[in-house]
């Protein structure tokens, strides 16, 4: 606390520090690039622009050129819109639904806990890669699959920690007070329990985003995510890997990206904005 | 000759998480000769604990010394660096904590942890420090001083492991041992036994003590001086004696007169008598699995029966685990029970809460101890306030509004504190919108559960007189709850003694003295009283303390 003080400043009653704006911003920055891709692109995804291959970073092909002499810069903006966009979908449906069952498990308890509970943890127990390369191979790679695939590896993890949270309030007398008053279980979860754990809740989100986009870009880089010529950022990395002797920046540059966005959401976690209970400062 | 402990002009500052800083003791002196235990009295909030733990040049974190001087045997605490402190803590300085516990490694035997400290700092070899301290058990008046060291913590009881805790800050033959409220999660017949082995072996061993504490009672009992502590100042040092029958400082007035409830007048008489407005007949609950007879396992309450009539109040009274908790949760419906019937206002009621109409509900509410887990601490408090409004009369905002102001006004807290939230309000006043929310009900009938016992002394009397003016206004009845008998004789016009699950006797508040079963004999006969020389001069049937006392 006495750090954070120390280093930050304070905006709105709450004090951030300079790792967490600076993550926040890169984020920013990546879902602007995401949203306007198809109007800033320079170049159309498939077209091939350069006589050579792997070329260098230069003036008109800022990043260089792909494996057919595509420009890269083109295809790393449009990849962010796969990437940042498949992950995202995936991971607001396996967090509100796990966080929703999570609750209500723990609300409800009984049997409904504990079936609920047991079969979350068999599915946990299925290898996630595995499970994709499974779901896959049987109904074929497609947008949607691959939300619903990701959304569903992580659905037991989003439970197992909301419910843990949740289990914690529910013993609390406030929750008592409510059950004695005669409250509904809809207004349990929503008005009791939920605004206790959102926080965790959050960063939690944003952890499973970034595992999320690792185990997108793990299915694309087995070939099993977008197919051609969209590629999002795993794609990327796959497809010019037979550039790796060369330094070529096509395979550089996609794994830089991974790592920014990974990077600053686990960054942006750790640094969240501290509320000030202090107010009379 | 100068004195053991000499503080001087002591300032202690904190930073609070806005970078601002707060000065939490502000020049405080204190002198404590050699053998003399002095108590450092006053509200939470006062800085008591603080100047205790400085004693050992220990601060919480966050905060650092920031002037004066803590002389103890001639070093000075707050200029000594960290690795010469810890070498006085344990030999020169020892410290029992509040909660033993909590402060005892589960993971290891006790006569381990109680000679730890003669294996840090290389006193004495193992063998002769097992010996020193069945030695301490045995000064303690601890059971079986042989054989008690080779339990684990979870086998002794809570008034046990305090003295305990006392045997390993004893042991290292300290000048000065610091007691951080070590009695106060006690009952108060252990409490007596507690009281009587700190003194006797403090007094055999000529140590000098410091006792913090909020209870002037206790503190009458052990202490030479009192020194009284509000807003980290010292506002009054005097022997004993002298605080108690002539006290200046209007603060220490205060907690003088918090001492002695005013009993409330017994108005409504004869003509109430005849409205009974909760019956329970033969009621049993418990935990475990149920038996072939219907009944659980163990039967936490057994067989209790009770009436509260309209506008009359009901105490009931026991120590820790005697089953007063479960018996309200059952006539709440929280915890349903496993035989008898309840029956409210002339109906007989469903035993599960979840199968009685809303407007049963409604006129019973029960308050719980602990505000800080009883109020969501994501809500501010109009929302915590107002959702009883909403959820059984239907009210619309601005209507909710106003019953919302209106019942900040009943319970004597400002109106702008609604846009708080619970973290942000003090003790008393947690409890106090914790009441709000059970009034908005409009209830008959509020079941207060141990409300006052998180309580400062002075604070806990405030919610006291409160309940009895709203009581007036509003025709309510309570059913009070506690281990603390003074509160329960300056609200109620009957008490329930219970003890192990069982009601033992009823009797009216002024009848105490002359009660008829042994059990409420001694358990009336435990709660200190504001005389020095009550303890010392207790006696008590040792064959009524072998029965019932938990030692």
């Amino acid at each position: 606390m006495a750090r954070a003080a120390a280093s930050g400043r304070s905006f709105l009653g709450h004090s951030y520090n300079l790792v967490g704006v600076v993550a926040s911003l890169v984020i920013l920055a990546w879902t602007l690039v995401a949203i306007f891709a198809p109007t800033i692109i320079p170049h159309p995804i498939g077209d091939i622009v350069d006589d050579d291959y792997f070329g260098p970073m230069r003036q008109g092909l800022w990043l260089g050129s792909d494996y057919l002499g595509r420009d890269m810069l083109s295809r790393v903006l449009m990849g962010a819109r796969y990437t940042v966009g498949i992950s995202l979908a995936a991971v607001s449906i396996a967090c509100f639904s796990g966080v929703v069952l999570g609750m209500l498990a723990a609300v409800t308890g009984g049997w409904f806990d504990t079936c609920l509970s047991r079969f979350l943890d068999a599915m946990n127990s299925i290898p996630s890669k595995l499970f994709g390369l499974v779901v896959v191979a049987a109904v074929g790679s497609s947008i949607p699959v691959l939300i619903l695939t990701l959304a569903v590896i992580y659905i037991p993890g989003a439970y197992r920690f909301a419910r843990a949270l949740a289990v914690n309030i529910n013993t609390m007398d406030f929750m008592t007070v409510a059950r004695v008053r005669g409250e509904s279980t809809a207004y349990l979860i929503g008005s009791e329990v939920l605004p206790n754990i959102i926080r965790p809740v959050l960063a939690d989100f944003g952890l499973r985003f970034v595992f999320i986009v690792l185990l997108l870009s793990g299915l694309s880089f087995l070939g099993l995510g977008l197919q051609p010529p969209l590629a999002d950022w795993g794609a990327l990395v796959r497809e010019n890997i037979g550039g790796l002797p060369f330094a070529a920046p096509a395979v550089v540059v996609p794994s830089l990206a991974i790592a920014s966005l990974t990077i600053s959401v686990n960054l942006l976690i750790d640094n969240l904005p501290q509320k000030i209970r202090d107010r009379d400062a | 000759m100068t004195n053991l402990v000499e503080v001087r002009n002591l300032r202690i500052e904190a930073t609070t998480d806005a970078g601002r800083v707060v000065e939490i003791i502000k020049g405080v002196s204190l002198d404590i000769a050699d053998g003399e235990i002095v108590a450092l009295i006053g509200e939470s909030g006062s800085g008591k604990t603080t100047v205790a733990l400085s004693l050992m040049g220990h601060v919480r974190p966050g905060c650092r010394i920031t002037g004066g001087e803590i002389n103890i045997n001639g070093k000075d605490m707050a200029a000594l660096r960290e690795k010469e402190r810890a070498k006085l803590r344990g030999t020169d300085i020892a410290y029992v904590p509040q909660s033993a516990a909590a402060s005892f490694n589960p993971a290891s035997t006790i006569m381990e942890q109680v000679i730890e400290v003669t294996r840090i700092h290389r006193l004495m070899p193992p063998e002769q420090a097992r010996k020193r301290a069945v030695e301490l058990f045995r000064a303690l008046s601890l059971p079986d001083p042989q054989a008690i060291g080779a339990r684990y913590p979870h086998q002794v009881s809570g008034g046990q492991l305090q003295r305990l805790a006392a045997a390993m800050a004893l042991i290292g033959d300290p000048k000065l041992v610091i007691f951080d409220e070590p009695t106060t999660a006690l009952d108060v017949t252990t409490q007596i036994d507690v009281l009587k082995a700190f003194k006797s072996v403090m007094r055999a061993g000529g140590i000098a003590g410091v006792y913090v504490s909020h209870d002037l009672a206790v503190v009458a009992q052990i202490a030479d001086r009192i020194v009284v502590l509000k807003g980290g100042e010292v506002q009054e040092t005097g022997t004993t004696a002298e605080i108690l029958s002539a006290a200046k400082h209007p603060y220490t007035r205060e907690l003088l007169a918090a001492f002695e409830p005013k009993r409330r007048q017994s108005h409504a008489g004869a003509e109430a008598a005849a409205n009974q407005l909760l019956r329970i007949d033969n009621v049993t609950a418990g935990y475990g699995a149920v038996r072939d007879n219907g009944l659980p396992l163990i039967r936490a309450v057994d067989s209790v029966s009770l009436i509260v009539e309209k506008g009359r109040n009901l105490g009931v009274i026991g120590e820790s685990g005697c089953g007063k908790s479960t018996l309200a949760r059952v006539i709440a419906g929280i915890h349903p029970a496993a035989a008898g019937d309840i029956i409210f206002n002339g109906k007989p009621l469903q035993r599960a809460a979840g199968k009685r109409s809303q407007d049963q509900l409604r006129e019973m509410q029960i308050v719980f101890q602990y505000a800080d887990t009883a109020l969501n601490p994501a809500k501010p408090v109009e929302d915590i306030i107002a959702r009883p409004l909403a959820f059984y009369h239907g009210l619309d905002r601005q209507a909710r509004s106003k019953r919302v102001d209106e019942l900040l006004d009943m319970v004597r807290l400002p109106r702008t504190l609604r846009y708080r939230h619970p973290s942000e309000l003090s003790g008393g006043q947690k409890q106090r919108v914790n009441f709000a929310r059970a009034l908005a009900a409009d209830p008959k009938l509020i079941i207060c559960d141990e409300i006052t016992s998180a309580l400062d002394t002075v604070v806990a009397s405030a919610v006291i007189e409160l309940l009895k003016e709203l009581q007036r206004e509003l025709g309510l009845s309570y059913i009070f709850i506690s281990h603390d008998l003074s509160v329960v004789e300056a609200i109620c016009d009957e008490i329930m003694v219970m003890y192990n699950g069982q009601r033992v006797e009823q009797i009216a508040p002024d009848k105490v003295q002359a009660a008829a079963h042994p059990y409420s004999k001694l358990l009336f006969s435990s709660v200190p009283k504001l005389d020095p020389t009550w303890l010392d001069g207790l006696v008590r049937d040792p064959e009524l303390v072998s029965q019932y006392g938990h030692r």
